[in-house]
């Protein structure tokens, strides 16, 4: 069936099995692999996209339900796909060392910017209880954690020049 | 040259963009054209003869290719999976080292076990097939324990293994330590187990294979840390095709943690399924899949005897182990629960005599093999535990007992009594600085304030040594290490005088590109952003051994280092060329050659566009070109450890256990980048939290079958279960390493279960508990805590 949704700000559709994963989709589908599968019981949060600017783990959703939305996952987080800049929470982990495999981080840093969008200045037990559905086997959280401090408050800090 | 970034700071990683923007590369990214997918069959069964498999119906389906089984691998006469090491019993005679075949041969041995591959031109259509195979088993009692396996009368994995027994394996001096415990003014004794684990990288395993029918090669991406040891173990053993046809390429990799480590069945089904069907075969782990397959860690049931004097000197240690092997030896699998546990025994401390027995025994299990530490978790949690629990029986103060065993620095280098020879520590260092750092001076405050809450509150310690830089190949090849364990790097110079690294260990998340290029940087003066390192792809890296056993600095660090010393020789060579002076007389600083006492001086760019460029060049004793290579291999392990102060609260109603505080003070010899080596200490601690704390593979005893199958059933450790740790370092110089290192991926790992524990056991000491079992969960505690509580209640 045919679906049409907003990714990463540009108008899309795809002609998909009504039966497809959103996670499917993005990485056989349309060779976006930056959102990543680490698990088949949806408790990673390895594969978490923002849907309509919810945090939402992709591997939860099938393809007919993006029709109309808006899907955005790590290629466009910083903006349209060929740009370099990173979003001020990428920023955050690349400075607080908050990655080390890097396979769980485009899900925690999907997480971190839609829970900091509701929550923009949040405590670190907040920031914690915010990643509970996501899993990384490498760094322990600590760095993930002042990661996600650290982009919530550049996330909401003036941009230069306002 | 203003950026040269080098040994000692912190620049932010390479490697961060590509992760941080989707743009990495993982075996499962890759597409190849007409590629097929391929599902493997794997036993139901903990245990069962294979009476028959009928592919009839899967093979109609339009879009399959094939279905493969081990007759189709003994047909074409291919060999079984190696085990790395062969290990020796106490009897002078070789394990049993059964064949481990890459698909089942009449038999499955444990749950998981690979019995066909279905390869189709969809995953689904792979699936459907796999469904329609019928296979028929003959199921046969299982026995998934070591105490159960070794009982007379037990399920028997081999017929040429009795009692399952792979190996009775034995170190140190028997006689001494039983000499010592006669003269013993106290013993403790502890009976402990050492639980399974299941490594649970966040990357599951997948590979991909493609031949190309024309030229006759092979290629291989796979998701392992040592992508040469692949494509030599199946070149030489396993396929048989020619080394030089294959390439195997392990891109980037989405953690390790040792369950990458070693040569799956799957890499060689794939590879050697791509040329049956003449095209591309993908496979990629389900999360389900991985924890029936991945090789498990630890499983050692232990009982351990500490001799003392009256004043609390230990005098002999006495160690009996049964190691769970699992259903067949993986690759480096006898070797851990052996090598890597017994000589860490001895652990910081100067006790004189020390025995240790381990029996390897084979059960219905997924094979257990490496797992961050590796041995040396197990051994430090049996060393560390059984000092509490003498200090208790003693009435001496825990760490008081530590000091007075403590191998003072001024004794280093030390040779203790289980082989190994520390070349340098100073632990007596590290648990200072630790007590200081945890504010053990105001645990008591904090304590009754837990109390005041009703809940109770304990600290615990864990004093610790290991042996990593796997390894010194001569000592490994004594102990039954079939290969080598050296390292190898080339420093390229391009002729603009940057510099591309090509190195035989693997990055998957240690930050090697960061680290290496800093070497780099300082020895040769180059920008840091000028060096780039290249890994994993055996047609670009000339060999190694990969990434194990916190080897990669220590060993490739130390290749790297030796390589680029070489480039500054050559580049030397060339300078007193151009500049007309003699090689003595040339100075190499910062990125500038120059004549001693004079301002004649050429940069290392100019010196590499020499090289290249050579029509002013010293043809007649010098080749073109700046590349150099170096192999190292180590001349003995290098010796990290520290110590470690974890603190808990327990909340008596429900059980469940709080870590409150966690402090580190850790020995990694020379530091190359803080933020890494921090960042692996965390990572490292939380993985032994989550032993201590929340991780158990667990199987039914009856069928074999794995309980703890996936996330909701096996806990890894997440945000909210954890503080923030205390990090410190307190380093000594390693004696032997060429930059001092001593390798940190383990240390966390290796110090913390025991930290954590011994810290439940002191919040229940007033119970009059002495020990708990891991996984301290909720459930275990509460039933300690209302056991201990019994006897009260009846007053």
């Amino acid at each position: 069936m045919k679906i049409s949704f907003a990714l990463n700000g540009r108008p899309r559709t795809v002609d998909v099995e009504p039966a497809t994963l959103v996670s499917e989709l993005l990485r056989e589908n349309l060779n976006l692999t930056g959102t990543h599968v680490g698990c088949d019981t949806s408790q990673c949060g390895a594969c978490v996209v923002l849907f309509n600017g919810e945090a939402v783990k992709s591997c939860t959703l099938l393809a007919p339900m993006l029709d109309g939305g808006t899907l955005t996952t790590i290629e466009g987080l910083s903006g349209p796909s060929g740009s370099n800049a990173l979003h001020p929470m990428q920023q955050a982990f690349h400075e607080n060392h908050g990655l080390q495999c890097g396979f769980c981080t485009p899900g925690m840093v999907m997480t971190a910017v839609a829970s900091t969008a509701k929550n923009p200045a949040p405590t670190e037990a907040e920031v914690r209880h915010g990643l509970e559905g996501n899993i990384c086997r490498c760094t322990g959280y600590q760095n993930i954690v002042a990661s996600v401090l650290a982009g919530a408050a550049a996330m909401n800090a003036p941009a230069i020049g306002e | 040259m203003s950026n040269i970034i080098g040994i000692g700071a912190a620049p932010r990683r390479k490697e961060d963009f590509r992760f941080l923007t989707g743009r990495g590369n993982y075996v499962a990214d890759v597409k190849r054209a007409d590629m097929t997918f391929g599902v493997f069959i794997r036993s139901q069964h903990g245990h069962a003869l294979i009476r028959g498999i009928d592919k009839t119906a899967a093979l109609a389906m339009p879009g399959v290719e094939a279905v493969l089984t081990g007759d189709d691998v003994a047909a074409d006469g291919l060999g079984s999976l190696p085990c790395g090491w062969g290990i020796h019993g106490s009897d002078g005679l070789p394990m049993k080292e059964p064949a481990f075949p890459m698909l089942a041969q009449g038999k499955v041995r444990f749950v998981g076990d690979m019995v066909a591959f279905v390869i189709a031109d969809t995953l689904e259509l792979a699936r459907a097939a796999a469904e329609a195979v019928v296979i028929d088993y003959d199921v046969l009692p299982a026995v998934v324990g070591v105490l159960e396996a070794v009982r007379p009368g037990a399920p028997q994995l081999f017929d040429d293994v009795p009692n399952n027994l792979c190996c009775d394996w034995e170190l140190g001096d028997k006689t001494a330590v039983a000499t010592a415990f006669r003269k013993a003014a106290h013993v403790a004794r502890l009976s402990l187990v050492n639980n399974r684990l299941i490594g649970n990288p966040m990357e599951p395993r997948a590979a991909i294979a493609e031949y190309n029918g024309g030229t006759g090669h092979y290629t291989l991406w796979t998701t392992s840390q040592f992508p040469h040891v692949v494509r030599f173990l199946m070149s030489a053993l396993v396929l048989k095709i020619p080394e030089q046809k294959m390439r195997v390429v392990a891109p980037d990799v989405g953690g390790g943690f040792g369950v990458k480590q070693f040569h799956y069945g799957e890499e060689a089904v794939i590879t050697w399924a791509a040329r049956r069907v003449g095209r591309p075969v993908k496979w990629v782990a389900d999360r389900s899949e991985g924890f029936v397959s991945d090789r498990h860690g630890r499983d050692h049931v232990t009982e351990a005897e500490l001799a003392l004097d009256e004043n609390g000197k230990f005098l002999a240690l006495k160690v009996v182990t049964l190691a769970n092997m699992g259903g067949y030896l993986s690759t480096f699998g006898p070797n851990i629960p052996t090598n890597l546990y017994g000589p860490l025994l001895g652990g910081v401390y100067t006790t004189p005599a020390i025995y240790c027995n381990v029996k390897v025994v084979f059960t219905n299990t997924v094979p257990v093999d490496a797992y961050r530490g590796a041995g040396r978790p197990e051994a430090t949690f049996v060393v560390e535990r059984l000092v509490d629990v003498a200090a208790k029986e003693m009435g001496i103060d825990r760490v008081e007992l530590r000091r007075r065993n403590i191998i003072p620095k001024e004794a280093y280098p030390y040779q203790t009594p289980v082989l190994v020879e520390y070349d340098s520590g100073d632990p007596m260092g590290c648990l200072e600085g630790a007590l200081a750092a945890a504010d053990v001076a105001g645990f008591a405050e904090r304590k009754t304030a837990s109390e005041r809450d009703g809940k109770f509150r304990g600290l615990g310690y864990s004093t610790y040594v290991e042996a990593c830089g796997l390894a010194p190949s001569r000592f490994a090849g004594r102990l039954g290490a079939r290969g080598g364990l050296y390292e190898s790097a080339t420093v390229r110079v391009h002729p603009t005088g940057q510099v591309t690294v090509l190195i035989g260990t693997h990055n998957h998340g240690q930050g090697h590109e960061t680290t290496f290029a800093q070497i780099v940087s300082e020895k040769l003066g180059v920008a840091f952003d000028n060096v780039d390192i290249v890994f994993g792809d055996t047609d670009r890296v000339q060999f190694g051994m990969g990434t194990y056993g916190s080897r990669s600095l220590v060993v490739g660090g130390a290749a790297l280092s030796k390589a680029s010393d070489k480039v500054v020789v050559k580049g030397k060579k060339i300078a007193a060329h151009l500049l007309e002076a003699s090689e003595q007389d040339i100075q190499f600083e910062a990125g500038v050659f120059s004549v001693a006492g004079t301002d004649r001086s050429k940069t290392f760019q100019e010196i590499a566009g020499a090289a290249y460029v050579p029509h002013d060049y010293p043809l007649e004793i010098l080749e073109p070109g700046l590349e150099e290579q170096a192999y190292y291999d180590p001349v003995n392990f290098t010796y990290p450890g520290g110590c470690h102060i974890a603190e808990v609260e327990i909340d008596p109603e429900t059980g469940i256990v709080t870590l409150e505080k966690y402090t580190a003070v850790d020995d990694v010899g020379t530091v190359i980048n803080p933020m890494i080596v921090e960042g692996q200490l965390h990572g490292g601690i939380v993985q032994g939290v989550g032993q201590a704390l929340y991780e158990n593979a667990v199987y039914d005893d009856v069928s074999g079958q794995l309980l703890s199958g996936s996330f909701m059933d096996y806990t890894m450790p997440r945000a909210d279960h954890l503080p923030n740790m205390a990090i410190k370092t307190h380093s000594t110089l390693c004696t032997h390493t060429p930059m001092g290192v001593k390798g940190c991926g383990e240390v966390g790992t290796i110090g913390s279960p025991a930290a954590v524990i011994n810290s439940v056991v002191d919040a229940l000491s007033h119970l009059g508990v002495m020990h708990v079992d891991m996984p301290a969960t909720p459930n275990r505690i509460w039933r300690v805590i209302q056991n201990a509580a019994m006897p009260q209640a009846a007053e």
